[in-house]
């Protein structure tokens, strides 16, 4: 009998550790198999169709969507109202979808590694990489900002190509647009609407 | 004449550029790329889209034709004008204080001229010294404090800044030597030919290289001219640091402000 409570407490608290034992994913690792999802995706035997499915999935489930939505938005996102926020929120959503995985599937089996990490602090690790040269075109080097604050989920919030930010550059075209209205958000709406068609 | 006329379109550039950067920080500092005035941005907006017809009739299909050459020669010819633009970078290494680069791209250069047969093959780098990154006028008037000045779109040649294009002037007043010796001075073994025919294709061959990216960046972009003149500011502003470090010329504070965890 004692044996039977001794196993049955020791199950329980076996079991209790494994629930609740937190597994940390390093960036770098975090990122190669990213990478590597993504270059299966982009394998020659899939339609664009069905490559951009599998983007899209694979993007969601990896890049902070939201958060590059919010740092795209830069100053604005202060002064505009929670319901314009909110349909924002959507509309960026469903742009960014459609514009990442649409210039990514032009690529077929892009050949990617992971050279090395930094991090930067608590919520940040630089991981650097490079595309492989081609025939076609040369090597390139990419860095992806990684968002860690939480190390059980991390996600991509910046792809840098060859030292220029993505994130960035949206994000001075999103202000350009909004300035080139005097300022009404609506426009950007507009545009991001007439993208998403 | 000439000489001084260009001279003094530079020291006037320098003067409105100094104008309109007047905060009085260095350039190098975390600045948001897009705090460079679009002081023009109308004029710019139509030079961009005439450089666009220009683009899509001239340069994309004799890129796309040049495309179609076997790698080797591409290679060749890439290798070839890459050596040519050693001759702007070294007098730059050294106005920025790096004599070492200077050093090494000198013996590049003598090298790949020779043994390499006018920089045909990079015989350089298999013996060890790979190639420094590329550095102008432009660049050492950042380094020294020079502020970029208004961002401006040129005809043909396309996007630049004051300072940019001030810098670029020194090209033509003795700062580079491949000028020098085929459109400035009489030579026997060179011509005026030699030295545009090398710009232009160094247009080609750049132009040859990104145009997978150039399409995929006009597909997906919203702005095409703010996306463009975002890419070549925030390039400028790497070159000129002088930095692989991506930290360096980024500015986090944005970032740091977002929390979706």
């Amino acid at each position: 009998m004692k044996l039977k409570k001794f196993l049955i407490f020791t199950f329980i608290v076996i079991n209790f550790i494994g629930i609740n034992q937190s597994y940390s994913i390093e960036a770098d690792v975090f990122v190669q198999s990213t990478v590597n999802r993504a270059s299966e995706a982009l394998n020659n035997e899939y339609s664009k169709e069905e490559k951009i499915e599998k983007l899209k999935q694979i993007a969601s489930e990896t890049v902070d969507i939201n958060g590059i939505g919010y740092y795209t938005l830069g100053a604005y996102r202060k002064s505009i109202s929670k319901n314009e926020i909110n349909q924002y929120e959507i509309l960026f959503e469903q742009y960014f979808l459609k514009s990442f995985s649409s210039r990514l599937a032009e690529y077929s089996n892009p050949e990617i590694e992971v050279v090395s990490k930094k991090k930067l602090n608590k919520n940040y690790t630089m991981v650097s990489s490079v595309l492989v040269g081609t025939e076609q075109r040369p090597e390139v080097k990419i860095d992806w900002r990684i968002y860690t604050k939480n190390p059980e989920k991390p996600l991509i919030r910046d792809l840098i190509i060859e030292g220029l930010s993505l994130a960035r550059t949206q994000k001075e075209e999103f202000s350009s647009i909004i300035q080139s209205n005097d300022g009404d958000i609506n426009a950007l709406f507009s545009t991001l609407k007439e993208f998403i068609k | 004449m000439k000489k001084i006329i260009i001279t003094s379109l530079i020291s006037l550039m320098l003067v409105v550029n100094v104008s309109a950067d007047t905060d009085g920080e260095n350039n190098l500092s975390k600045k948001n790329s897009r705090e460079v005035k679009d002081c023009f941005e109308s004029v710019n907006r139509a030079t961009f889209k005439f450089n666009q017809v220009l683009d899509g009739v001239i340069f994309e299909p004799v890129a796309k034709a040049y495309r179609v050459l076997p790698s080797p020669v591409r290679a060749g010819t890439g290798n070839a004008l890459d050596n040519l633009s050693a001759l702007v970078t070294i007098p730059n290494n050294i106005l920025q204080g790096e004599f070492k680069k200077a050093g090494v791209n000198t013996g590049r250069f003598i090298v790949n001229t020779t043994v390499g047969i006018i920089g045909i093959f990079d015989v350089a780098e298999k013996i060890g010294f790979p190639e420094y990154e590329k550095e102008d006028y432009g660049q050492t008037l950042g380094v020294m404090g020079v502020g970029p000045g208004c961002y401006v779109v040129l005809p043909v040649l396309g996007p630049s800044t004051i300072r940019d294009t001030a810098g670029s002037f020194a090209n033509i007043i003795g700062g580079d030597a491949w000028y020098n010796v085929t459109v400035a001075n009489n030579t026997q073994h060179f011509s005026d030919f030699d030295y545009y025919a090398s710009r232009a294709s160094s247009g080609i061959d750049f132009r040859a290289k990104n145009i997978d990216s150039f399409e995929n960046l006009e597909k997906n972009s919203m702005d095409f001219y703010a996306s463009v003149r975002s890419l070549y500011l925030q390039d400028r502003q790497q070159k000129i640091a002088n930095s692989n470090a991506i930290i360096q010329t980024q500015d986090d504070s944005d970032w740091e402000e977002i929390e979706t965890q």
